[in-house]
């Protein structure tokens, strides 16, 4: 058999459903645990992540307008693709984390179980989050969740997969869309999962991709005034103060769970990260006197 | 050269003696070569224009702009509206340039008047039964001399395409003269030849010298209302004109680029093309406008991002 050429992958963003390369054409290398070249990823600049707004923003209408059901139909075919290509995740994942092929299996099967798991929600939540509410007064009284809008997410650097998934699902699963800042050392598993949100229904912008300096494209995300929310579990304390800071001018939501140190992502996530990103909107209607029996409807 | 510029005037008013001479003439202009101007315009577009030069480009555009409504559905109120804005595009920021005009409907230029009052701003009408221009040249003057009355600084015709198509070069020459003369010395005439119907660049390139020998006071691509607008290549042809024109004649004509514009990177670089065509004479808005709507709130976008180095939002320029 005559030796084959290798094929190298050339990791690109996946920004508005597209995979282009950094606008300022720079890359880094990425390495794994032991230090061994793996590929280079695009360095990402702030004009790369106002493109990416840009495409959020533009998706936010459609997906945010999107039956509840529609986004878990979507959702449970991400997984489906994601079942499709796990050998490669769990390539990636050991390779990122220096993990056996085994350990890194069970992260791969836990992050599709993930994702499954958030799709059920999509339209669940409204249920558990909304409802009537008792008002004193000749009130129907109703609150629903809304989307907050466009969500900065900065994946956490450790949990280059699971972790990442984590936190995308459920900025995704309630109708946001989401600019997402992968693991620093680690991004191959998150610019391979544009991949798979490529082929997966989702609209394009609904998730952007970005690698590169996590500090370099947290801080014009953290003070753009297009972007409604901003996630932080993959900032550091130093960093993660300057980023509140910059992301008060607009009032943006801050997620910051405490505490940020050593988070078990494989534990039983809760709702939390979903109705962080959630607004709620209160209609009241008059229902007229209240008649004798104490309702009138 | 004055004796010569005034000659060749001369020798231009011969052109427009009759039917065969103005052919003649406009088919005599040189062909266009079209790959080399999309390769110039396109080449044009990598400038890079930062800082200072971008701020001065960016409250230049904004000076520029015909902030235009076109709609069926335009209400008083939305042009009411639109005046504002033209005057004081950001309340938030008022070092920010008014607009150069607003663009409206013939009825809706009372309004505009009165919604801009007291301040730079101008507002043209378009006319001429726009946006097709099918319509007999006594229906096409009463809208102008409607326009007129109501107070309009500017009249923005169409030219009959169906004519200039069939070569009847002759018809469009004349409805120019008479559309001219009904805006008499009060109103500058913007002639819009609709390049996305004219099929060539050669045919932009006759047009362009078409209105100009008729008198225009502006050149304009388009309406807005067909699928091919202004682009690069078609305002630098046109640019090319009317310096070519200015340089036999010595009368200078405007230019203006009209729908598809909706970027500041994009009207930055039709600025680039100007000074690098035409040349500064013409980086002023007496004689360039950006004929749109949605570019506005980029410029402002931009101009805010410019000065708090935040990227900004469209949360923070007006709905219209």
């Amino acid at each position: 058999m005559s030796d084959r050429l290798s094929v190298f992958k050339t990791y690109k963003l996946y920004v508005g459903g597209k995979f282009p390369r950094s606008e300022s054409g720079r890359v880094y290398e990425v390495t794994d645990s032991k230090g061994s070249w793996l590929a280079n990823a695009p360095q990402s600049s702030r004009k790369d992540a106002r493109d990416a707004v840009v495409a959020a923003r533009k998706a936010f209408g459609g997906w945010a307008g999107a039956t509840a059901y529609n986004r878990g139909q979507i959702l449970y075919r991400v997984a489906e693709m994601l079942e499709g290509r796990k050998a490669q995740f769990v390539r990636e994942v050991a390779d990122a984390e220096g993990l056996s092929k085994s350990k890194a299996a069970e992260q791969v099967d836990a992050t599709i179980d993930r994702w499954v798991w958030y799709a059920g929600w999509t339209d669940k939540i409204a249920q558990v989050v909304g409802g009537g509410n008792p008002v004193a007064g000749p009130f129907f009284n109703l609150s629903s969740p809304e989307p907050t809008g466009v969500v900065a997410v900065l994946a956490p650097q450790d949990s280059s997969f699971l972790g990442l998934v984590s936190v995308v699902a459920p900025v995704i699963a309630t109708g946001n869309t989401a600019v997402v800042v992968a693991s620093e050392k680690s991004p191959l598993p998150a610019l391979s999962l544009g991949e798979v949100l490529a082929t997966s229904d989702l609209p394009g912008g609904v998730v952007n991709v970005l690698s590169g300096r996590t500090a370099e494209i947290a801080t014009p995300l953290a003070a753009h005034q297009d972007v409604n929310a901003i996630d932080l579990a993959g900032a550091d304390d130093v960093l993660a103060k300057e980023l509140e800071i910059a992301a008060a001018d607009n009032l943006k939501r801050v997620l910051r769970p405490q505490p940020v140190d050593e988070v078990d992502w494989s534990a039983d996530p809760g709702i939390d990260r979903m109705t962080g990103f959630l607004e709620t909107k209160t209609v009241w209607h008059p229902t007229g006197s209240l008649g004798a029996s104490g309702s009138s409807y | 050269m004055p004796t010569n510029a005034s000659a060749a005037a001369h020798a231009l008013t011969d052109v427009t003696a009759s039917d065969s001479t103005l052919r003649r003439f406009l088919h005599g202009l040189p062909g266009v070569d079209a790959v080399g101007l999309e390769g110039r315009a396109a080449s044009l577009g990598t400038r890079s224009i930062k800082t200072t030069a971008k701020a001065y480009a960016i409250d230049l555009a904004i000076s520029m702009v015909d902030l235009t409504t076109l709609e069926g559905a335009d209400t008083p109120g939305k042009v009411r509206a639109l005046g504002a804005k033209a005057v004081h595009p950001d309340p938030t920021d008022r070092t920010t340039p008014a607009t150069a005009a607003v663009c409206v409907y013939p009825d809706m230029v009372a309004t505009a008047k009165e919604a801009v009052a007291g301040s730079t701003v101008k507002v043209a009408s378009v006319a001429t039964s726009f946006p097709a221009g099918r319509a007999p040249l006594t229906v096409k003057l009463a809208d102008v001399r409607e326009a007129m009355a109501a107070g309009a600084d500017e009249i923005d015709m169409v030219i009959d395409r169906g004519a200039f198509l069939a070569g009847n070069y002759m018809k469009v020459y004349d409805e120019i003269v008479a559309v001219k003369s009904a805006c008499g010395t009060s109103a500058r005439l913007k002639v819009i030849f609709e390049t996305g119907e004219l099929s060539t660049y050669d045919n932009i390139r006759r047009a362009s010298w078409l209105g100009m020998l008729a008198g225009a006071d502006f050149i304009k691509t388009s309406t807005g209302k067909v699928a091919v607008n202004a682009t690069p290549a078609n305002t630098l042809l046109m640019l090319e004109a009317v310096r070519d024109f200015r340089a036999q004649t010595g009368i200078q004509v405007g230019v203006k680029p009209a729908g598809g514009i909706r970027t500041s990177k994009d009207a930055i670089k039709f600025l680039v093309l100007v000074n690098e065509t035409a040349g500064e004479d013409w980086l002023d808005n007496h004689w360039f406008r950006f004929g749109a709507s949605s570019l506005l709130n980029d410029l402002l976008m931009q101009r805010q991002k410019l000065a708090t180095g935040r990227y900004s939002g469209p949360d923070y320029v007006t709905v219209d």
